[in-house]
């Protein structure tokens, strides 16, 4: 492992990521005026089930789709629009100023440009210490919040997900301000524990998952605050269903992070399990995760059950990230915080 | 586990006539009902929390007995609750051994049902194919047979009947499911053999000195309950060298680059002797039984002297570190076989020396650029070693101190070669030279292997039980035309879209586009 780092690119990376939290800003924004403009959207359950049996057999749902497709791309907003608040009544409702509808559209291009620049910082920071960029608790967060824009980003070019940009976007522009302000360590070597292929695997892993049930937690905040009334807000099913389709994706990914984790302890720390504060809070997180599948299968518990236990998930994620490394010592102290 | 309620069977309602065995029954169902699996789940999360709020002992027993000292009585009331071994307390075992005792009552009559399931023809079309959830008119010329072999294209499980086909598919959702559960209750075992047949050793060793796995070697050693002395590993090995690498300047300098042990290992008597480079990450692995370099420090060698001009130390003397970014350590000599009285030395190394402002030393940088040891003091009398209080070789304890004579409480630091002579004729001290040494885990568990299949399982298991979803397609084919219907058999995203697919399979024999089941 090299001990030179490249400053030149060391400081590149720290400038880029300043940029990617003023994209992420004004995308933010962008996103905000979109929800706050828009068409309302209904809450009555009776008609969104009624919507989506509706749409079951027909091309509609397949047009819905690739609206949000091209949404994703920057153009016709308009279709992803109408994708987006499915069925509701149409006469009822007046049609959105023009200007709104390009917030949105702006938004989602200010977004994936904010994507590119946080993902060159990230490699920059890579290129510098040629090493893996995440060995610390600054790099870790910024890959994670990179993850968390990603997958909505991803998420938004197969599904009418654009209401949840302003949730996503806040919270990575939050997370980066968090790392550049509070976490920031010079770019340089990894502790000699880290020299191991096994970081690419498990804390590559633990950062996919761990954006993923950002996304479903931003769902799970939007599905508390929001009225039972007619809002401007994403109804509660749709919230629900894509906290559950990223929970999906995430808890598996979140299994081999942890079990990878485990393989690498039993390299390194020679246990494989030892109860260290970093693995008893990932087992609670999986458990709770686990929890929360298991209550939406069986114990058929949907809304705000379902969402508060996927919340109290999310809450031992960020504990495991912040709480853990701050308070407790233990062999996961690889956290490398700022004096 | 996953389960259909049992919580509202009319016996559950009016438990007051229930006999024995209905007692019985009564607590077997709501042991194994969803909800109580439910809980059970929530609560072993809950009360692993303690475990990392609280040191625990065999992970962190210098703060377990750092709280004993800081606040006595509130420790002797943590441990009445096992707070300080949260993973052995009888509570925490209750709590999981209910959890997977429910999880096998749920997964057993789980799996004969889904046996029975998958070798049961899917069910014949309802009458009304409009009333499903997904429904569809079909292009009229539509057949069975042609139907039915589009459907099978499709990999769906088909029977036909007069105008009619019926088909179903997913049924690996339930076969991950069940595995993912007997994974886990597998992984549980695993464990167990872990703990009942495995053992664990610390030991230390300086440059130069060997190892040989037997249990006397150990500094520590911990057992399964399982574990016969004579089964271990017979290896040993001998540290030639250790070396580690330091960053030397900059904002992080000191931090360390790499480190690494040199050792000559013979894998059992007689065999020959080979070289491994000994590295975090990188343990040395003798059939199964590996040896992991966890710690490193200093280890200055001395020539001791006592007042009768005996040289009773001869050696290097393990120091702990104090200061890790620059490895300062402290050093406790006892010479219990001193004249005419034992000697008990107190002293600092420090790698690389240099004077404060106040006229003290310090270290500044972990690798030994300038290395010096300080006796801070020096102490004859006795050392209270014979009284059977076992002691710890890296401490003089205080009240034994006080009862001593000090001979030199302040010396100046000694560079290599430097000797210090106590006053009286007590004896001298030279530092000859510097030395390092390692500490070493050294571990056997035979359920590892295990343990990884079984995690490994669980989650190839959780993404089939997760993503594929079960269902169930149906076509009637009449006078008036073809209609096809369908339902999901378990909820979560839209079955629609692959609904829509399976339409135009139909009716075009091929389906353009149409991904299979998410
Ligand atoms: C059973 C063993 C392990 C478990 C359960 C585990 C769990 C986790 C989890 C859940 C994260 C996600 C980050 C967070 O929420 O804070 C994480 C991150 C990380 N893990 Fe592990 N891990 C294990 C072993 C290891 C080992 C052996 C190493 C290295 C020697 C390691 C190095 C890291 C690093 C560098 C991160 C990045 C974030 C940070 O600095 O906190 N882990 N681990």
């Amino acid at each position: 492992m090299p001990a030179e780092v490249d400053p030149g690119l060391a400081a590149l990376s720290d400038q880029l990521i300043l940029a990617t939290v003023v994209l992420y800003a004004i995308a933010m924004i962008g996103y905000a005026l979109d929800l706050a403009f828009g068409r309302a959207r209904s809450a009555s359950p009776a008609k969104t089930e009624e919507r989506s049996e509706a749409q079951a057999a027909e091309p509609a749902l397949v047009a819905a789709g690739a609206a949000a497709a091209s949404a994703g791309t920057g153009t016709a907003a308009a279709p992803a629009e109408a994708g987006r608040s499915g069925g509701a009544g149409s006469g009822a409702e007046k049609a959105p100023p023009s200007w709104v509808m390009r917030a949105g559209a702006v938004a989602t291009v200010l977004a994936w440009i904010g994507f590119a620049v946080h993902l060159g910082s990230v490699l920059t920071r890579g290129l510098a210490t040629g090493r893996w960029p995440w060995g610390n608790m600054y790099e870790f967060v910024v890959a994670m919040c990179l993850a968390a824009m990603g997958a909505f980003l991803l998420m938004q070019l197969r599904y009418p997900v654009r209401f949840l940009g302003a949730s996503v976007s806040a919270a990575a522009g939050l997370g980066l301000g968090y790392a550049v302000h509070s976490l920031h360590v010079e770019a340089g070597p990894a502790m000699v524990a880290l020299n191991s292929y096994w970081i690419a695997i498990h804390v590559s892993a633990a950062i996919i998952a761990s954006g993923l049930f950002i996304v479903a937690g931003a769902c799970g905040v939007i599905f508390l605050i929001r009225h039972d009334a007619a809002d401007h807000l994403p109804t509660r099913q749709e919230l629900e269903r894509v906290a559950h389709r990223a929970i999906v994706i995430g808890f598996p990914i979140w299994t081999f992070a942890v079990i990878a984790g485990a393989l690498w302890a039993d390299k390194a720390w020679g246990r494989y399990w030892g109860w260290d504060p970093k693995e008893i809070w990932a087992f609670i997180t999986w458990i709770v995760y686990a929890g929360y599948l298991h209550a939406r299968a069986t114990a058929g518990w949907k809304g705000k059950a379902a969402t508060a236990v996927q919340l109290v998930a999310f809450a031992s994620l960020l504990f495991n990230l912040i709480g853990v490394n701050i308070f407790f010592e233990g062999l996961h102290s690889y956290a490398e915080l700022p004096d | 586990m996953t389960a259909t309620d049992t919580e509202t069977r009319p016996d559950e309602v009016r438990p007051v006539k229930l006999g024995a065995v209905g007692w019985a029954r009564w607590f077997w169902r709501t042991l194994t009902s969803m909800r109580t699996a439910l809980i059970l789940l929530f609560l072993f999360a809950l009360a692993s929390i303690p475990g990392s709020i609280w040191p625990q002992r065999g992970v962190s027993d210098g703060k377990v007995a750092q709280y004993y000292s800081d606040s006595p009585e509130l420790a002797e009331w943590l441990d009445r609750f096992w707070l300080f071994d949260v993973f052995k307390a009888p509570w925490f075992a209750a709590i999981y051994l209910l959890l997977f005792v429910s999880l096998i009552g749920c997964v057993l009559p789980r799996t004969t049902a889904h046996l029975r399931e998958m070798r049961r023809k899917p069910p014949a079309a309802p009458r009304n194919l409009s009333r499903l959830p997904q429904h569809a008119v079909l292009d009229a010329d539509l057949t069975v047979e042609e139907a039915a072999g589009r459907l099978r294209r499709l990999r769906f499980r088909v029977v036909t009947g007069p105008g009619w086909v019926a088909a179903e598919k997913g049924y690996l959702k339930e076969t991950g499911n069940l595995l993912f559960h007997v994974a886990l209750v597998g992984l549980l075992v695993a464990v167990g053999i872990g703990a009942l047949y495995g053992y664990r050793g610390n030991v230390l060793v300086v440059e130069g000195d060997g190892f040989a796995n037997t249990v006397a070697t150990y500094d520590r050693y911990t057992p399964g309950q399982q574990v016969n002395a004579e089964s271990l590993e017979p290896f040993s090995f001998t540290l030639e060298d250790f070396q580690a690498t330091y960053i030397a300047k900059g904002e992080k300098r000191g931090q360390a680059l790499d480190y690494a042990a040199t050792l000559a290992v013979t894998d059992s008597p007689g065999a020959p002797e080979r070289k491994y480079e000994l590295k975090v990450n990188e343990p040395l692995d003798v059939n199964g039984t590996l040896t992991y370099l966890i710690d490193h420090g200093y280890a200055p060698t001395f020539r001791i002297t006592d007042g009768s001009g005996q040289v009773v130390l001869e050696g290097a003397v393990p120091c702990l570190v104090v200061q890790p970014a620059t490895f300062a350590s402290e050093c406790v000599i006892k010479i219990p076989d001193a004249r005419p009285e034992q000697l008990g030395i107190l002293a600092a190394f420090l790698p690389t020396t240099v004077p404060t402002a106040g006229g003290e030393w310090t270290s500044i940088f972990p690798g030994t650029a300038n290395p010096t040891v300080q006796v801070y003091g020096a102490f004859a009398g006795d050392l209270g070693m014979r009284n059977g209080v076992p002691q710890s070789v890296y401490e003089i304890p205080a009240e034994i101190l006080k009862k001593m004579k000090p001979l030199t409480m302040k010396a100046d630091p000694l560079a290599v070669g430097e000797k210090l002579d106590l006053p009286g004729g007590a004896g001298s001290i030279e530092f000859t030279g510097v030395k390092e040494w390692i500490a070493l885990q050294i571990t056997h568990d035979p359920g590892r292997l295990p343990a990884l299949i079984a995690a490994g399982l669980a989650t190839v298991a959780v993404v089939f039980s997760l993503t594929i979803r079960r269902r169930r397609v149906w076509v009637r084919v009449g006078d008036g035309g073809a209609e096809a219907g369908g339902l999901t058999r378990t909820e979560g995203g839209d079955f629609g879209e692959e609904f829509a697919g399976i339409v135009a399979a139909l009716n075009h024999g091929s389906n353009p586009g149409v991904k299979d089941a998410r």
